[in-house]
């Protein structure tokens, strides 16, 4: 008696649970969503929570023991001379980075999205993902063997008679130091170096959907090609920019590996969080420390999301 | 070459192709390294190639421990960031529903929050909570960051994915299951496929939270690590490294081939 009205019967659990789920969708997000949420919410944010709770308490100076109580007197410490320059030096260095990166990676995202074709389109594609994707402690490595004392830059510029520069930038005060693997503009070009993928993605994302005949239309319209990629394709990219400027800052900001292999003994954020949780035995200190990126992340996203960054992701 | 009429200027394609280089070039680097046979530095160019280093690093069990650690650890975090990510994927990505936005931040904040924070905040939750560091922390913390991953592929997919298909599987009488088991699954298949080896990728070589998350134990990169601040054999760790860089480059290249294009995924052409 199958009439044009009638459904095949649910029979067993799936089939029940089958029709609750066509009768009550909200029965099935909620179902599907309770596992990431209990995950991340759990774990992630459960932790990020203990993290600001620890930040709040302080150690006592007597007895070097952690006491469980609420004081902003942690907080306060962040502020002496010693620990502020730790603070400025790494927000210094993620911005340099970050200009840099946008400099260096332009070009290649430009090429990628609006010239490259075909098998270059791939090779660009592939020769952006690759060193994305590979180990981030390989790509360290190999700029602790380019930048030895010994290692290929020294080689190249002695062999081509241009060991004076080398001598010449690394007696600069500052940024120079022994040799370029430990000296700022070390630590400076391998961060350049890591982060660099993760901003010729998005700027060439953004560099994509620029209308072809807005540029068209520039140049119609008389504008020369400096004009045209001034005032029509840099507005466009911009937030692929700044999408590509949140990796790249917020990487730099928390990174204490590069400094610690390539770099000179003075400390960023990243290294102070690690020295305070681990030998010093300062978990509050090593805490508020890390209240720091959040603090800077959040200021920055919040600036990136009014300039439509997100879009560009 | 066609949108620009002029084409690309020399400086612009010098510039791109000089920045690749500048992105392979160390990589490059290291493979030479490994058939040094200069022990005590990085001195360049090498004096000599050997093969023996190979065999030295076929020997030694530090490294195979630290490798079969690594191994575990990822492929139990991708199996969780695959099945967190996908159903996260699923529910966002034809409702509406209040707190949507929130969600979507809460999944990528841990991949947007620097690695370091991650870390410390586990690792502060594991001291507040008194609990022991081992092989379930490190895996906790990965699988975290690798739910973002897999969901990012997986809600790539399903936007593609029509959902006439879905309905269509329904009206004709097969229930959720089924319809997840024969339209839905075939469909993201691939998908999925490549998040989890990209998932698999970034796990394996993830030394930041691991460094946090992890007591006594070494997985591969903390391993590296270890031999970075404290060389003692550097030719074993040139070995390594050039290993590591051919094994993630496997993943990654099978991840571009299984989900370029995408023509192919159903209802695509609605």
């Amino acid at each position: 008696m199958a009439g044009p009205l009638s459904y095949p019967r649910a029979d067993g659990l799936t089939g029940r649970l089958s029709d609750l789920f066509w009768r009550r969708p909200g029965v099935l997000l909620a179902l599907l969503l309770a596992p990431p949420l209990l995950w991340l919410g759990v774990i992630y944010i459960g932790s990020l929570f203990a993290l600001l709770t620890q930040s709040f308490f302080a150690i006592d100076e007597f007895t070097g023991m952690i006491r469980r109580e609420f004081t902003l007197k942690t907080y306060g410490e962040l502020f002496r001379p010693a620990n502020f320059d730790i603070i400025v030096r790494t927000v210094s260095m993620a911005a340099s980075v970050t200009l840099a990166s946008v400099v260096l990676a332009f070009p290649i995202a430009y090429f990628a999205a609006r010239h490259a074709r075909g098998r270059w389109k791939v090779l660009f594609y592939l020769g952006v993902m690759l060193p994305l994707w590979s180990s981030y402690l390989v790509k360290v490595y190999a700029w602790k063997l380019i930048l030895a004392k010994e290692g290929i830059i020294s080689w190249a510029l002695q062999g081509a008679g241009l060991g004076f520069v080398l001598d010449g930038i690394l007696s600069l005060p500052v940024i120079g130091g022994n040799s370029l693997s430990v000296s700022y503009i070390g630590t400076f070009m391998v961060f350049v170096y890591v982060w660099l993928p993760f901003m010729i993605l998005p700027v060439q994302a953004s560099l994509e959907r620029v209308p072809v005949n807005l540029i068209e239309a520039s140049g119609d319209l008389g504008a020369s090609s400096r004009q045209t990629f001034v005032h029509v394709i840099l507005p466009l990219a911009l937030p692929g920019i700044i999408a590509g400027s949140i990796f790249t800052f917020s990487l730099t900001l928390g990174d204490y590996i590069i400094p610690q292999i390539i770099g000179s003994s003075r400390l960023f954020i990243g290294q102070a969080v690690y020295a305070h949780q681990g030998t010093a035995g300062n978990i509050p200190l090593a805490a508020a420390f890390a209240v720091v990126p959040i603090v800077v992340m959040a200021v920055y996203l919040w600036i990136a999301k009014r300039k439509g960054a997100f879009d560009a992701l | 070459m066609r949108s620009d009429r002029s084409g690309a200027s020399l400086t612009l394609k010098c510039a791109a192709i000089g920045g690749l280089l500048f992105l392979h070039l160390p990589i490059l680097l290291i493979f030479l390294y490994a058939f040094t046979t200069e022990e005590r530095s990085y001195q360049f160019p090498p004096p000599g190639l050997t093969l023996q280093w190979f065999a030295v690093t076929w020997n030694r069990a530090d490294v195979w421990t630290a490798l079969s650690l690594s191994l575990k650890v990822a492929t139990v975090s991708t199996a969780i960031a695959l099945v967190m990510g996908t159903l996260c994927a699923a529910a966002m990505v034809r409702t509406r529903f209040f707190g949507r936005e929130v969600i979507s931040l809460l999944v990528i904040l841990p991949i947007a929050l620097p690695g370091i924070i991650t870390g410390i905040s586990l690792r502060s939750a594991f001291n507040l909570a008194e609990i022991p560091y081992s092989t379930f922390t490190i895996i906790l913390g990965h699988a975290t960051f690798c739910i973002v991953v897999v969901y990012n592929n997986a809600v790539a997919r399903f936007r593609r994915l029509s959902g006439s298909m879905i309905e269509a599987s329904l009206d004709l009488g097969a229930n959720s299951f089924q319809t997840f088991r024969y339209v839905i699954l075939p469909n993201i298949g691939t998908a999925l496929l490549a998040s989890g080896m990209l998932a698999f990728a970034l796990s394996f070589d993830e030394v930041i939270v691991t460094t946090f998350t992890a007591g006594q134990q070494s997985t591969l990169p903390i391993w590296m690590l270890n031999e970075l601040v404290r060389p003692r054999q550097r030719p074993v760790t040139n070995v390594v490294a050039m290993i590591v860089v051919l094994v993630t480059f496997v993943p990654i290249l099978a991840a571009y081939y299984l989900t370029r294009g995408g023509e192919d995924t159903a209802g695509h052409g609605k």
